[in-house]
């Protein structure tokens, strides 16, 4: 049996945001099956009463004091900017959740 | 859409509510970086490669932010973590740069507290489940199609500066038993929380402008039932009167549904300020998959014992501590007080008192004729152009004798239109009671000449008609007269003793 | 000799004292690029006139009198994946072509401190991902040994372009072995200093809890003095340690392994390996012993864990921090036609700005992260790192340093590995422990392979801010090596 089916795969390019082909998904979820298989071995390690590790070393509050820092220019803030309009990033229409 | 009548659905369902609650914090820089958080700032003026999402840019954490979240969380009588993490709450959208937010997942910073509230004399314990700190989102402005709509709307514009402003969310375990005072109850909550922000100085809680902001859930059991409904989650809800409004709207909406048999759906619903209700957000296609995990940018959060300590004995009183000791300090009924509160002049009358007005004078004026003015002018009681010393100082005129009462509201009404100080008031408006015993005499003689048949009446025994000629003095005065005053003189003339 | 073929130290030494200046020597190696190019292309991005308006300005602040470090004035290849805010960056993306940053990354405004002149952006695998530099959306590098094969990767143009006497230094980012890979194939020295021992800001991120960026150059003292230059506590970067960095010039000069405890990863070896890389392993083990080390051997069970660990973590990370690439502030925008919604536009310009091997990344780490496989796979992957932690920890309490084969072959073929990720995932089998738990490892060249004549590195694992007993034990093999070969390694390399 797979590790994981071509339906599971067009849900995860949707999740992820990238418009795939049907050929794409094909091929990924042939590779993806297999790396899946291979990278499941780490269940295989009986590791129940080991604390998961986040970071790669044991470091914790590290902060910044609230002091202002110089900002951008909006100039140089929409200088990378696809398209712009009355100083703001323009982007395609929201498919929002306002009814 | 159907609904039934508030009393009706109360009679065959029980509410229960919870409510998260953010409120932007008052730092000086955001969150993860060093811009202002300034509010109205000219559009990706406050914007750096951090709150940006540019390309390898990364947060460091804004200390200020994490102590404010503390006190918060110490106020509402929480735990505080040992140890936590932030995590990032994954999903795509515009106005969110990284498209991910930095927020907190089952490591809140503060979790298990609660906070009583008072409704019609009724003490309810709100539960608070957690307070954890994220961040605020980007703003859009849709263009094109109907009046700014996202709807229709044809692109949208982005403007990053509120991107990465501190953002505390505040979240109850679900409360149950309020019945038919859940409205009520969900108003008082945000009231009280909003006045914990405001003496705790962490943000200046204005809903107006979104720095501070609810969602309400709301669900129903059937009366006798022990198995809570299925909830809605009402967003868009920016007013204290939306908060009370849009419960009541849910639970009007939800009972007709039950009682046609049909079955709640679990979704976000909008908040509407015109027509008071709710409608349903766009169903999504598919349930959100958040995918947090730690945030591995930022590093664990474990609050020094000692520090979590000196934040908790510095904590400032808390409002309702701080109501219950100036009640009893002012002397006044649990009605009044609760008249004060509900009106938000608790503090301004505390700062009139302060600056030296009894606390009953200055209670008279800012519930009477300060609170009827701010009322037809449609403003709230602390935006009328008039401080608490100004008030200080009418009560002031009035017990030393210079003013009386309808003297002093004219003086109110000076300030109110901008003419100055109390003092400029009475001086330009020349409203100085009349003290000079020879003019109020020759005052009282003209006035005792041109009503002879009173004076006669007063002087064979009925006192009571002294009132017409005190009243005569007064307006022959416009007002300026010491009516006391002038009551003694009159009598005197008329050789008649009480 | 020509200034291309000197080392990083001699070039400083020689512009302090006056002898040349950073325009000559920047003009020599730009000179060297425009020759050996069209056959490494280890660069994406060259732009003479700024490099050498930025020689010229070392030169005026050395005539100043402005006292600059031993590397002032000496050029350097920077991998495309550090912004800058005069050169392109674009993680060798489509999805970032022609991005310039309005900011420098902090290890590019400390090599401008100190002085060093940027010669280009050289070429990785997209955002980092891959270990051949075929996954560039720019063109694949060319191993200098051997142009059919790949100069190793993510960082393969930075190695490629210091083999090829391109520059004397380059820098690189090690998330699973991007660094000492490459170094190893292409016969350099490469050094993962621990993480947070170097800053991540302005590095564009693959995997943030992995990523670590570190030097290259063509021997040990030249990796130490770059390793000195840009590392050390960053307040932009929270995971950024905040103590001295170790001592790494002095351990360079001073390569001495008597009385050292040295211990042999035993699960490093076996099925996989190459005959000729394990030869000179064992080689390298026996000059250990030579010199005065103590050699062990150490068994870390769980090291065999470490890479679908690894494939779970890094790709988790990944998913969410290439989130960000999605054509509303910077970057491609595909498929913007006024009438779709941004979403569609958002998933038709990642679809057509990333790479294959990063949406296959982007897809398995979303997966891994996903409600109902967490615990499963992210959340048992970071229960294996905290396992492999440990088999560190107690490892170095019987050793100082640890030691395998950086890689489990020499370079291979371009194209050999692209058809199949696993296979092409292997070469990072023994370098990514240190990612997973943060040590400090360096790759030394140790020979030849006896197939292939391609070189073989050492690698030397060391605790958390351990990384001068990186360079230690690495000065000793280097020195040792070099007088048996009578020269460094590279001058067995073929000219191009």
């Amino acid at each position: 049996m797979s590790a994981i089916t071509r339906d599971e795969v067009a849900h995860l390019a949707r999740l992820s945001r990238m418009a795939l082909s049907d050929d794409e998904l094909d091929h990924y979820a042939t590779q993806l099956d297999a790396i899946i298989e291979a990278v499941a071995k780490v269940a295989e390690v009986a590791a129940e009463d080991v604390p998961p590790s986040s970071h790669a070393l044991p470091l914790t509050n590290v902060f910044r004091a609230d002091e202002v820092r110089q900002s951008l220019t909006p100039e140089q803030a929409l200088a990378g900017a696809p398209a712009v309009e009355d100083d703001r990033f323009r982007v395609p229409r929201i498919l929002g959740e306002e009814a | 859409m159907s609904t039934i009548p508030f009393d009706e659905a109360l009679g065959r369902y029980e509410p229960v509510l919870g409510l998260e609650t953010h409120v932007e914090l008052g730092t000086a820089s955001k969150m993860f970086c060093g811009c202002k958080t300034t509010f109205g700032g000219a559009p990706n003026t406050q914007v750096c490669p951090t709150c940006l999402a540019l390309p390898g840019a990364l947060p460091v954490a804004n200390e200020k932010a994490i102590e404010s979240t503390i006190r918060i969380g110490l106020a509402l009588n929480c735990s505080i973590a040992e140890w936590c993490r932030f995590a990032r709450k994954n999903y795509f959208y515009p106005d969110m740069p990284k498209n991910y937010q930095i927020s907190q997942y089952d490591e809140p910073l503060c979790f298990d507290g609660h906070i009583d509230v008072e409704v019609e004399g009724e003490i309810v314990r709100i539960e608070i489940e957690r307070v954890h700190l994220e961040e605020d989102t980007g703003k859009s402005t849709h263009m094109g199609g109907a009046t700014g709509r996202i709807h229709g709307a044809d692109h949208s514009i982005v403007d990053y500066n509120r991107a990465g402003i501190p953002l505390v969310e505040i979240v109850t375990k679900p409360i149950p038993g309020t019945d038919r005072l859940a409205p009520e109850v969900a108003r008082a909550y945000v009231t009280e929380l909003r006045e914990v922000m405001r003496s705790l100085g962490v943000s200046d809680v204005r809903m107006e402008e979104g720095s501070l902001r609810c969602d309400v859930n709301v669900s129903l059991m059937p009366r006798g039932g022990s198995e809570w409904g299925t909830r809605t989650e009402t967003k868009n809800v920016n007013s204290l009167r939306s908060v009370e409004r849009s419960v009541r709207s849910e639970i009007e909406r939800q009972a007709a549904i039950l009682d046609g048999g049909g079955k709640i759906v679990q979704e976000t619903r909008h908040f509407h300020e015109d027509t008071g209700t709710t409608t349903s957000g766009r169903s999504k296609e598919e349930a959100q998959d958040y995918r947090y995990f730690p945030e591995p940018d930022l590093v664990p959060i474990a609050p020094d014992p000692a520090w979590v300590a000196e934040l908790k004995s510095e904590l400032p009183e808390l409002p309702s501590v701080r109501r219950k000791r100036l009640q009893a300090e002012w002397g006044v009924s649990d009605l009044d007080m609760q008249a004060m509160h509900n009106a938000d002049a608790i503090d301004l009358v505390e700062a009139t008192v302060t600056a030296g007005a009894p606390a009953a004078d200055a209670r008279k004026w800012w519930m009477g004729e300060l609170a009827r003015r701010a009322n037809e002018s449609g403003t709230a009681l602390g935006d009328l152009p008039i401080t608490p010393s100004d008030v200080a100082r009418v009560t002031a005129l009035v017990s030393s004798g210079a003013l009386n009462d309808k003297l002093a509201r004219q003086v109110l009404e000076g300030v109110l239109a901008g003419e100055g100080t109390p003092d400029e008031v009475v001086a330009a408006r020349g409203l100085q009671i009349v003290n000079d015993e020879g003019e109020l005499t020759a005052i009282i003689s003209q006035v005792l000449a041109d009503n002879a048949d009173v004076a006669e009446k007063v002087r064979s025994g009925k006192i009571a008609a002294v009132g017409a000629l005190v009243g005569g003095v007064m307006k022959a005065s416009r007002g300026k007269a010491d009516a006391g005053r002038a009551r003694e003189l009159i009598l005197e003339q008329l050789g008649v003793s009480e | 000799m020509s200034l291309t073929r000197k080392s990083a130290a001699e070039l400083g030494a020689l512009i302090a004292a006056g002898e040349t200046t950073a325009v000559e020597v920047a003009q020599a190696h730009l000179d060297r690029m425009a020759e050996v190019e069209p056959k490494v292309n280890a660069f994406l991005h060259i732009d003479a006139e700024t490099t050498l308006a930025q020689a010229r300005a070392v030169d005026a602040r050395l005539a100043a009198g402005e006292k600059l470090g031993p590397l002032a004035g000496v050029p350097i290849a920077h991998k495309d994946i550090f912004s800058t805010h005069d050169m392109p960056t674009t993680a060798a993306s489509k999805i970032l072509e022609g991005w310039r940053p309005p900011f420098d990354a902090t290890v590019t405004a400390r090599l401008r401190a100190a002085g060093l002149v940027i010669l280009g952006k050289t070429n990785l695998d997209e955002f980092a991902m891959g270990s051949s530099t075929e996954n560039s959306a720019f063109g694949e590098s060319h191993n200098p040994w051997d142009l059919t094969r790949t100069p190793g990767g993510s960082s393969g143009g930075s190695s490629a372009a210091v083999a090829a006497y391109e520059a004397p230094l380059s820098t690189g980012t090690d998330t699973g072995g991007s660094i000492r890979q490459p170094a190893a194939v292409t016969g350099i020295v490469g050094m993962k200093p621990t993480y947070g021992g170097s800053s991540r800001y302005g590095v564009i991120a693959f995997a943030s809890s992995l990523d670590t960026p570190g030097p290259f150059a063509r021997n040990v003292l030249d990796t130490a003095l770059l390793h000195e230059v840009f590392s050390g506590h960053d307040p932009m970067d929270s995971t950024s340690i905040d103590a001295p960095v170790p001592s790494v010039v002095e351990a360079a000069r001073h390569g001495d392994v008597q009385g050292m405890r040295i211990g042999v990863v035993k699960e490093f070896a076996g099925e996989g390996y190459q005959q000729g890389v394990l030869n000179r392993f064992h080689e390298a083990v026996a000059l250990l012993e030579s010199l005065g080390a103590k050699v062990v051997e150490v068994s870390c069970p769980t090291f065999t864990t470490a890479l679908p660990a690894y494939y779970l973590i890094a790709p988790s990370e990944a998913s969410s921090n290439l989130a960000r690439f999605d054509a509303m502030r910077y970057g491609l925008r595909v498929g913007d036609d006024g009438t779709r919604s941004a979403e569609e536009v958002m998933a038709l310009t990642r679809a057509a700005g990333f790479g294959p091997e990063v949406k296959r990344r982007v897809m398995l780490g979303t997966y891994a992260l996903s409600s109902g496989y967490y615990d499963a796979y992210y959340g048992q992957a970071q229960k294996v790192r905290t396992l492999i932690t440990r088999d560190f920890e107690a490892a170095y309490q019987q050793v100082d340093v640890l030691i395998s084969p950086t890689t489990p072959t020499t370079a291979f073929k371009l194209g050999e590995r692209t058809g199949d990720p696993m296979a092409m995932y292997l070469a990072d089998l023994c370098t990514i422990p240190s990612n997973l738990t943060g040590n400090a490892a360096i790759s030394v060249p140790c020979g030849l392979a006896d197939e292939d004549n391609l070189p073989v590195g050492l690698q030397i694992m060391a605790p958390v801010l351990g990384d001068d007993r990186c360079y230690r034990v690495a000065s000793a093999v280097e020195q040792a090596l070099e007088s048996r070969w009578g020269g460094p390694l590279l001058k067995e390399a073929p000219a191009l």
